[in-house]
């Protein structure tokens, strides 16, 4: 399996390499890799529908827990035909909607790496690398987002993709550290049978307000919905790609696949389906008020997202098999829905509804591939969007509590994504052909055959549901499910109040369908509300942010050297203020007083003296000769104090130092009173403050105990193993020899350094001269 | 002697900052060396000093008969000495030049940025 | 600052500090000393040599520029540590000649790794202050 899952990305650097010698020529060929794991998949499909699990682990770092533990049960199995069998159909479109474009290559290489992380990411058993995987899905799809890189708008779009994205996978993340700590454990199986402990856990809703920010920002749940729209700005392939089967699906996915770990909880539960009801409610209406085929495309997939998110809030095992019913059928009719609209758009130039109609004319085959989507979307009999729909309807009628407020929202957004299906599947295709389209003409069957292929499916499935309920839907629900199902499908429930709402929603579908019409007014009237949208909200926040980042970078950085020594010392001066007088008892051995030689004063003395006359002296030479003076005074008391080798080193860098000192600043001027009295204070105190506290601390580590480990390793072994007397020298040359290597390195470095600036003459014309 | 290292130790580090709060670059460059020599002194006197005992092995016996001083840190500090002596020399090349371009030793005049010369 | 006397001593003091900083390198694994010490003591040598006699005295006394004492003393140090590895030892294992000699003592590459060291501080030390010198007047 983790060859399955690694072939995307292997694929993707091979693309990489080889891609530029391949000129797109081959692009074709990789479609296979899709087609080759979609076959992978379907084989297991018996098994899985036994009840079996397939489980295989990798070690990658097992003392954290974190390992390549993939799982295929019937949740992930669906996702994976879906992410496959639907990848498929998109790897070959793309190949001829984008056939001649400079980077195709690297266009299969994105989508290939983002194939990948959707596999890796519904596969994976460990929280981990599950979120690993969702990361690279993130920023797989951000490189499809933005792969018109040449448009502004496009890498707009990619950029908010991805901060949302990237920002609730921050979320995830944080919510799946915590997961692990109160569940203990980093297996997902594993984490069920300690469900409830996690539910009655005081961190519980800390813990699923950060997976539900992971997941409503990958799903575009509201109030995050508004990135999926601005998302259309990629090629139509990655559009279809990304909404209808992938990427937003991961949240669902997510949600799905902790259901027996989190789920069951009425926080859970009327969360989701508040957000979910919210979201399919309010995006729908969105999808009536929209003249850009892609656009209203769009909001009706948040829409189909809400549902989902409210079916798994729902909660019920009916509410579980209708999500999973659904998904099946909405990634079938939304990528072929965007894959029609992807032609029209490559083939007339334009996705504005009002003025696209009588395609079918030139378009045929996607007229019946749109009018499949479209109805089966619709929920008309005998499409697999009925039952979709049906078991929906029983899904809310039977819930708890509530039923008739969620029936109601069902309904509501149902009408709504008629209207919506119609609008994007037949309209373009009823009524004249303008003469502007005349010249229209059928593409290159690559390009037709994938939407057709899809509504056929979407009707095969209604007419047939034992094709999948049994093998798919089934295994599905019970891994968000736990308990017993037996599903059977049917195409006809017979008369029943469920039925009657289905008609009640065609119905009104239908009117509104045929009593109005999108226009650019309508648009027009919705866009007086954008102000108070949250996509302009959070934009400007995003403005304000940055705002009050150039400002403080401003305050904090302003080029003054100075300033930021003060306060970074200042700083640190009120962390260790701190942490000194809170935590640590001070004492100070006052009997030292008196256990001073003549030698030690006078050579103190002369320090400080010494000190003194560098800080006031205004010429430079005097400064240097003083501190020259505090050299050889540390130099003695390195004499002082048995060690021998650092007075002489300490002798001899002092001398050359105040060598180098005097040839460079011989010729210069005394220093400059540049500063003020006043400052001179303030920096005063602040540094009497440092040095006081610095002496403190050295103080109060001499109470502590010494811990003499190493040097008595050092001073035992400096004979027998290195054949050495000299200690110091011994752990330089022998011990710590390698150090030492660098240490020299460094020197030459900095002699190289002086070297160069000193005899380099840079001209005006920017040649580098010796 | 601990308590006089110490508060030698705390003037190093206070002129040290108090050179390097001013805006002559030099002064800069001096409190900086200051700052060195007192951390330095601090890693020195924190591994605990000894008189009279270097960390040299006695003649004629090949392991220390009697307590001597901590090598550790000193070779630490001999390392520190003379690594600071290539950054002493580097800075104060590196002072001439700006003060050979700009013609000036004030740090507040050199807090923006021209491609002009270097 | 070219006195008659410095030159003088000077001319005497080369010879002898540069032998003493050998000394110095030597006795560097027994007694206080080693290669960093003993290679600021030569180049203090070198550099009275300079003040006394002027820069270009020095610089054609020692035919080289230093900055060639660099990667000489380098190599030698990294040779030092790669040479236990042709005996199947870790990298900067130290080796050693069985027979003691008076004031070096024994012979181990800790000291070819030292002779190293000091030949990089002369190198470092010369080319740094030589190089300032040179354009101290520009």
């Amino acid at each position: 399996m983790l060859v399955a899952v690694l072939s995307g990305f292997i694929t993707a650097f091979l693309l990489a390499g080889i891609g530029r010698f391949l000129k797109g020529k081959l692009s074709f060929l990789v479609s296979l890799l899709p087609l080759v794991l979609f076959f992978y998949f379907l084989q297991f499909i018996p098994s899985i529908g036994n009840g079996d699990r397939l489980y295989s682990s990798y070690n990658w770092i097992p003392s954290m827990g974190i390992n390549f533990d993939f799982y295929l049960d019937g949740l992930a199995m669906i996702f994976c035909l879906l992410i496959t069998g639907i990848g498929f159909l998109i790897f070959i479109y793309a190949s001829s909607y984008l056939k001649g474009h400079v980077y195709l290559d690297r266009f299969f290489g994105y989508l290939s790496l983002f194939m990948g992380s959707m596999l890796g990411l519904v596969l994976s058993d460990n929280l981990f690398t599950l979120f690993v995987f969702w990361e690279l899905t993130s920023i797989s799809s951000f490189f499809l987002i933005g792969f018109n890189n040449e448009d502004p708008a496009s890498r707009k779009s990619a950029l908010l993709a991805l901060a949302l994205t990237g920002g609730g996978g921050f979320l995830l993340l944080t919510g799946f550290v915590l997961l692990q700590n109160i569940g203990g454990s980093s297996s997902i199986q594993e984490l069920i049978g300690s469900a409830e402990t996690i539910r009655t856990h005081s961190f519980y809703l800390p813990l699923i307000i950060l997976v539900f920010g992971g997941a409503f920002t990958k799903s575009a749940q509201f109030p995050f919905h508004f990135w999926l729209p601005g998302a259309m700005k990629a090629p139509t392939p990655v559009s279809a790609y990304l909404h209808s089967a992938t990427m937003v699906k991961a949240g669902i996915y997510l949600l799905a696949r902790f259901t027996p770990v989190l789920g069951n909880h009425s926080y859970w539960n009327n969360t989701l389906m508040v957000v979910g009801g919210l979201t399919m409610v309010f995006t729908a209406m969105h999808t009536f008020f929209r003249t850009d085929l892609k656009s209203i495309l769009a909001y009706s997939t948040i829409a189909a997202l809400g549902m989902l998110v409210f079916l798994i809030g729902i909660g019920t095992q009916e509410a579980l098999i209708a999500a999973a019913v659904f998904i099946l059928v909405h990634a079938l009719y939304k990528a072929g829905l965007f894959l029609i609209t992807g032609v029209i758009d490559h083939e007339t130039g334009t996705r504005d509804i009002t003025k696209l109609g009588g395609l079918r004319h030139v378009l045929w085959p996607l007229a019946i591939a749109g009018m499949l989507a479209a109805l089966s979307n619709a929920g008309i009999p005998l499409t697999f969007g009925f039952l979709g729909k049906d078991l929906i309807y029983e899904a809310t009628l039977q819930s708890a509590s509530s039923a008739y407020i969620l029936t109601g929202a069902a309904i509501l957004t149902n009408i709504l994504l008629l209207y919506a299906g119609f609008i994007a599947g037949i309209k373009p295709f009823i009524g004249n052909l303008k003469n502007e389209f005349s010249k229209v003409h059928l593409p290159s069957f690559l390009m037709w055959a994938p939407p057709l292929l899809l509504g056929v499916g979407g009707l095969l499935f209604g007419i047939f549901p034992g094709l999948v309920d049994r093998s798919i839907i089934q295994p599905a629900v019970l891994a968000m499910d736990g308990g017993t199902v037996e599903i059977s499908l049917k195409i006809w429930h017979g008369f029943n109040l469920v039925l009657l709402l289905s008609i009640i929603t065609i119905t009104c579908g239908l009117l509104l369908y045929f009593l109005t019409n999108p226009s650019a007014e309508k648009e027009k009237w919705m866009s007086r509300f954008e102000p108070v949208s949250p996509h302009n909200i959070t934009l400007k926040l995003a403005k304000l942010f940055k705002l009050w980042s150039g400002w403080y970078t401003r305050s904090l950085l302003n080029g003054h050297l100075r300033f930021y020594v003060f306060v970074i010392v200042s700083f640190l001066i009120g962390l260790l203020a701190y942490k000194l007088f809170t935590g640590v008892n001070i004492y100070i051995d006052r009997s030292q007083f008196l256990d001073l030689t003549f030698y030690e004063l006078i050579v103190s003395l002369l320090m400080l003296v010494s000190i003194g006359i560098t800080v006031t002296t205004d010429s430079r030479l005097t400064a240097v000769a003083a501190m020259g003076v505090i050299g050889y005074c540390i130099c003695l008391l390195f004499v002082f104090y048995s060690a021998p080798d650092l007075a002489m080193t300490q002798f001899t860098i002092d001398t050359l130092t105040v060598v180098l000192f005097v040839l460079v600043l011989f010729k210069l001027p005394p220093f400059l009173n540049f500063t003020n009295r006043k400052s001179k204070i303030r920096d005063g105190i602040l540094s009497v403050c440092f040095g006081g506290l610095i002496s403190l601390i050295a103080l109060e580590v001499l109470n502590e105990k010494v811990n003499k480990d190493i040097s008595s390793f050092y001073g035992t072994n400096a004979y027998t193993l290195a054949k050495g007397k000299n200690v110091v020298n011994v752990i330089l040359v022998d011990f710590r020899g390698m150090d030492t290597l660098v240490e020299i390195t460094v020197l030459t470095i900095a002699a190289i350094g002086v070297f160069s600036l000193l005899k380099l003459k840079i001209n005006t014309k920017g040649e580098n001269q010796l | 002697m601990e308590l006089y290292l110490a508060i030698l130790i705390g003037v190093l580090y206070a002129a040290g900052i108090f050179l390097m709060l001013r805006r002559s670059m030099v002064k800069l460059l001096l409190g900086l060396i200051l700052l060195g020599n007192g951390a330095n002194m601090l890693i020195f006197l924190l591994g605990r000093i000894t008189k009279g005992k270097p960390p040299v092995i006695p003649e004629n016996t090949s392991i220390f008969t009697d307590v001597y001083a901590d090598p550790v840190p000193q070779a630490l500090i001999l390392t520190a000495i003379v690594i600071s002596f290539g950054l002493q020399a580097f800075a104060i090349t590196l002072l001439k030049r700006v003060y050979v371009v700009t013609g000036t030793d004030d740090l507040d005049k050199l807090n923006v940025t021209d491609d002009e010369d270097i | 600052m070219k006195t008659i006397i410095l030159k003088v001593a000077s001319n005497y003091l080369l010879p002898l500090l540069l032998l003493f900083s050998v000394f110095i390198l030597l006795r560097g694994h027994y007694e206080p000393g080693g290669g960093f010490v003993g290679g600021l003591i030569a180049s203090i040598a070198f550099v009275l040599h300079a003040f006394a006699n002027g820069l270009k005295t020095t610089q054609k006394f020692l035919k080289y520029h230093p900055g060639v004492a660099i990667p000489i003393g380098l190599g030698l140090s990294l040779f030092a540590g790669l040479l236990p590895m042709f005996a199947g030892l870790p990298f900067m294992k130290s080796l050693f000649f069985s027979q003691p000699l008076p004031v070096i003592g024994t012979i181990s590459t800790a000291l070819v790794f030292d002779i190293g060291v000091y030949l990089v501080v002369v190198g470092v030390t010369l080319t740094i202050l030589f190089t300032i010198s040179e354009t101290v007047n520009d």
